[in-house]
């Protein structure tokens, strides 16, 4: 796509008052909405942006809606858009009507704001402050003496990202469950504004450091469609290769965090020891353990170093990981821990925007690699592991098959690898937009990319899959308790930075 | 009910002899800091500056001696388009990831490092039990993947008597990653007021050392610079964990300083 008229068979102009009964329309015919996002097409003429899809593996309708009076809140309709309005409401200041909840989402409660940071009279340098800390808490009606709260975070044990979590508790008993996100909102989106594409690569890389891959990715594949440029395969082949090495390391992580959590130290240190071979492997091939610097529009910076170890490598890893995988497996104090814990259910993960392990976990059959294939995906055999259970079990077979198939496909590459130039020269469009997506090992990415007239970047959307499965994560805590709450966390495998950006 | 026990003895031993003896580090092919040569820099000539993403390399006034860059590796991120863009070669890519030094001026270049003063550590009491607490003040994970990745078996942190703690009221050495976001300024300082006396402060990552991509802005800062006093920096977007640990046996006194002048000096 290059500009909004070039494409209106995917870009429909809606009026505020057509929203309700599209998003409806959506809901019915079993699609999805995956994102909403504001910018502003011209200095003082502010847009929404919605994202659906009809069916899964439909093309993406993108409606565009004009910022003018009254603004219905689609919260109702489709749950998980709340967060994306709630967002859009701090940083541009939107209101809509009908939200069932306003409060602030990514700027903290209690934070001094002279305007929206996404307006164009925010203050130029300016850097945000708290006047107060607040803490967002619904009240406990009833027998308050016996529920307790126990905040924790956003300083918490371990190396662990920055959260804060709210327990209300009685006893073992966990009543209700908020997670505090968003204290290391470092406001990336913004950062993108005025970059050209090449050189936001580098930021891309650094919204979520175990996502670098995927980010970039996205985030490349987004101008590549605003500029029409065609990527050569050899460089379409090596993108998946990157894109599955980065799911091998982080499923393999997944694993030893989660083994962690149920006192295995063996597992433990069985899963994060091949997680740094995979690491290593990472290095070897491109001087960077989190595969950064080496994709950029257009195809690659440079090639992968020699190749030739890789495969015999792998397959040393996929007998040593089978192993692995069949003792956990076969481990009944570590599946007792799993086995009908943190149950998402179906239609809530449906609701509430679960995606990618968390989704297929809990029975929907959702990859991006398949349905709307990218790289050179569509060459390859994509299989997409699913299970019923939508428990924290469920959640770890889906990664753990993944983790299966991530080393067929590196190896599926290593045999179809063509040779071929890297990189093809991409001409920015002035006044272009394009979007981008990826599967991340986490679930999906997307990336809304707008370019201004002289052909930088004017507004960068990133949704990314942590943002929506930390929006679905409390559904399955509610009502659960406290021993079980750190293994259902890690049976998520989410990422904090991803979801603050 | 399998034996995890017996699996893990049969593995062996799966930890590098590094860093307490000669061998692998586990960081073939990694590339660090661009290493600059100034005599091979052409006059007139922009290229590095311009591409680099958070001012790491800027041009000196002309006059001040020393080459015709200011090359600063505290805000270097590592990202390697300076050496794709240079056309003289006057950067190059390199596996210079020591970068761990006392003193923040060390991290920017300079034509005679040898004349450095190393600062005399104060931590011969600690040299075989450190206690640290981590804390990220708004990083994007890369950090904490590398950091995390120091106890897994292959770099077996324990082993030096090197310990995160859970407490801050045990622990000696404030960790910190990211570029200090608003909201995590207070908890970050409220973290290091609870650690007792003697505490040090150790700057792990770009962003935390001065900002990296996510300086300025809105919501970020410019990592601890004017936040806490810092007494070890090490920049890299992430620093392995090679580069972690030679970071803190550094500072323990156990090895010594690499990086001085922005170059590494044997």
């Amino acid at each position: 796509m290059s500009t909004a008229e070039e494409v209106a068979q995917k870009v429909v102009l809606m009026k505020p008052d057509d929203l309700p009964g599209a998003a409806r329309e959506v809901l019915v015919g079993g699609g999805r909405m995956q994102m909403a996002y504001a910018w502003y097409p011209r200095p003082g003429r502010l847009e929404l942006r919605y994202l659906s899809g009809k069916a899964v593996n439909l093309p993406f309708d993108i409606w565009r809606c004009p910022v003018e009076g009254r603004i219905p809140s689609l919260a109702n309709v489709w749950p998980l858009l709340s967060w994306y309005e709630r967002e859009i409401s701090d940083l541009f200041g939107v209101e809509f009507t009908g939200a069932p909840d306003v409060h602030r989402l990514v700027l903290h409660e209690g934070v001094e704001l002279p305007k929206p940071p996404f307006a164009s009279d925010y203050p130029p340098g300016h850097t945000l402050s708290l006047k107060t800390r607040q803490r967002l808490l619904p009240e406990v009606a009833g027998a308050e003496r016996d529920v307790q709260l126990l905040p924790f975070g956003p300083v918490r044990a371990d190396v662990l990202e920055s959260a804060e979590f709210l327990f209300f508790y009685i006893g073992e008993a966990i009543l209700f469950y908020q997670p505090q996100l968003f204290f290391k909102h470092r406001g990336m989106e913004k950062r993108f504004e005025g970059l050209t594409a090449e050189r936001a690569v580098v930021t891309a890389e650094r919204v979520s450091g175990v996502g670098s891959v995927a980010h970039a990715l996205a985030f490349c594949q987004a101008v590549e469609s605003a500029s029409n440029c065609l990527v050569p395969p050899r460089a379409l082949f090596l993108r998946v290769l990157l894109a599955e090495m980065e799911r091998l390391y982080n499923h393999l992580h997944y694993l030893g965090h989660l083994a962690h959590t149920t006192t295995l130290k063996v597992a433990e240190a069985e899963g994060k020891f091949l997680e740094e071979r995979v690491k290593q492997f990472n290095g070897r091939l491109t001087g960077s353990r989190l595969l950064r610097s080496i994709l950029t529009v257009g195809g690659l910076r440079h090639d992968v170093g020699p190749i030739g170890w890789l495969a015999e490598e792998l397959e040393a890893l996929r007998k040593r990981y089978a192993i692995y995988a069949r003792r956990l497996e076969n481990t009944d104090s570590h599946l007792d821990r799993l086995i009908t814990t943190g149950l998402l259910d179906r239609q809530v993960a449906i609701d509430q925007g679960a995606t990618g392990p968390v989704q297929r976990g809990s029975g929907l059959d959702r990859d991006l690699r398949r349905d709307h294939p990218y790289a050179a995906y569509d060459k390859l055999p994509v299989e997409v592991a699913v299970r019923q259970a939508g428990d924290g079990h469920a959640r770890a077979q889906v990664r753990m098959a993944e983790i299966h198939n991530s080393i067929a496909l590196i190896q599926r590459v290593l045999v179809m690898l063509p040779d071929g130039p890297l990189h093809a020269d991409c001409k920015v469009i002035p006044n272009s937009e394009g979007l981008g997506w990826s599967e991340s090992p986490r679930g999906t990415l997307f990336y809304a990319v707008h370019f201004d007239a002289n052909g930088k970047l004017s507004r960068v959307k990133i949704k990314s899959p942590s943002f929506s499965n930390w929006r679905a994560f409390p559904f399955t805590v509610h009502g659960s308790n406290m021993m079980d709450y750190a293994i259902n966390e890690a049976t998520f495998g989410l990422t904090i930075a991803g979801c603050d950006r | 009910m399998p034996l995890w026990t017996l699996l893990g003895l049969m593995a062996g031993n799966q930890t590098a002899p590094w860093p307490l003896s000669d061998g692998d580090d586990g960081q073939a092919g990694l590339l660090g800091m661009p290493r600059y040569r100034p005599e091979k820099c052409a006059d007139g000539c922009e290229a590095c500056a311009e591409v680099c993403p958070t001012k790491a390399i800027t041009l000196r006034e002309p006059g001040q001696g020393g080459g015709r860059l200011n090359v600063d590796y505290g805000r270097c991120v590592v990202c390697q388009l300076c050496t794709e863009e240079c056309p003289t070669g006057a950067m190059t890519p390199s596996a210079d990831w020591a970068f761990g030094v006392r003193r923040r001026e060390d991290l920017v270049w300079r034509e005679h490092p040898a004349a450095a003063q190393n600062a005399s550590p104060s931590t011969a009491a600690f040299r075989r039990s450190l206690h640290i607490r981590h804390v990220d003040a708004g990083s994007c994970n890369g950090c904490e993947s590398e950091l995390q990745a120091l106890n897994n078996p292959f770099y077996n942190l324990h082993r030096l008597g090197i310990f995160f703690t859970a407490s801050p009221r045990f622990a000696d050495l404030l960790l910190v990653t990211g570029a200090v976001t608003y909201a995590m300024r207070e908890p970050l300082r409220a973290t290091y007021e609870a650690m007792p006396e003697p505490r040090w402060v150790m700057a792990v990552g770009t962003c935390a050392v001065s900002g990296g991509i996510a300086e300025g802005g809105y919501a970020s800062g410019h990592g601890l610079e004017g936040v806490l006093p810092v007494d070890v920096y090490l920049p890299g977007c992430p620093p392995n964990p090679a580069a972690i640990m030679q970071a803190l046996l550094m500072f323990l006194g156990r090895k010594p300083q690499r990086a001085k002048g922005g170059q590494l000096v044997e």
